[in-house]
């Protein structure tokens, strides 16, 4: 299981802070931004889009494991 | 070094005493607030979202960073989140070292990195209504860069 969580816009987009995704052997950042789409119906990929795992940044290419937690967010803007 | 992710307002002068290292040398601190305008809006209010448990890990990442970078004693970050009215206090760094260009050097380096790294999000409240302030680095400068854009994800 991927735990998921969105922020700021993308969390609006979305319409949810967060979601449980299936894991699967493999599967990469990208796939699960895919499965996301596929569940919420909104298409994030037009979007200035960035992804952390385990509170950390990586790029979409990431794989993942069981049990991560998995965040999609844009650009920040903080200070 | 210290980290500090609150909603409320803090005090720069009864923080700094709080921390001062006696007779360091130099402390060099930075102060940012809100301001009352941007590029095209008056603004009646900022709200900040944030990453609880990433914005701490990512802020503490960079403080490490500027530890080896310069020749430095210690450092403090604070930072706000929540709902922020023109002119309220958003963050404050502070570096102390022995002399003054290492504390200059990592105040800015620190608040510098912690814009483009550390996950906190503003909205702005306006007359006409509230909308995400957007920043891509990336984006302004035309290069391929942190994060990914429609074609890039195609590519995979």
């Amino acid at each position: 299981m991927l735990h998921v969580k969105f922020f700021a816009s993308i969390r609006e987009r979305v319409g949810r802070s967060q979601m449980e995704l299936p894991w699967a052997e493999g599967m990469s950042v990208a796939a699960a931004l895919q499965a996301v789409e596929a569940s919420s119906g909104v298409a994030l990929r037009g979007q200035h889009l960035l992804a952390a795992r385990n509170h950390e940044h990586v790029t979409f290419d990431e794989p993942l494991a069981d049990g991560d937690e998995l965040a999609f967010f844009p650009p920040v803007t903080g200070g | 070094m210290q980290v500090r992710v609150q909603e409320e307002d803090f005090d720069p002068a009864e923080v700094l005493a709080e921390k001062l290292p006696s007779a360091c040398g130099a402390v060099v601190s930075f102060v940012g607030t809100v301001r009352d305008y941007s590029d095209a809006s008056d603004i009646l209010a900022l709200e900040i979202e944030h990453y609880p448990g990433m914005t701490e890990r990512e802020l503490r990442r960079v403080q490490e960073e500027a530890a080896r970078r310069f020749d430095i004693l210690d450092s403090l970050i604070v930072h706000r989140y929540g709902n922020l009215g023109p002119s309220e206090r958003i963050v404050l760094v502070a570096v102390w070292s022995s002399h003054r260009a290492a504390a200059f050097d990592a105040c800015r380096f620190l608040i510098d990195v912690l814009k483009t790294s550390a996950p906190f999000w503003k909205k702005e409240i306006t007359p006409a209504g509230a909308r995400w302030v957007t920043d891509c680095p990336g984006c302004r400068a035309g290069t391929r860069h942190g994060h990914v854009h429609p074609d890039v994800l195609q590519e995979s």
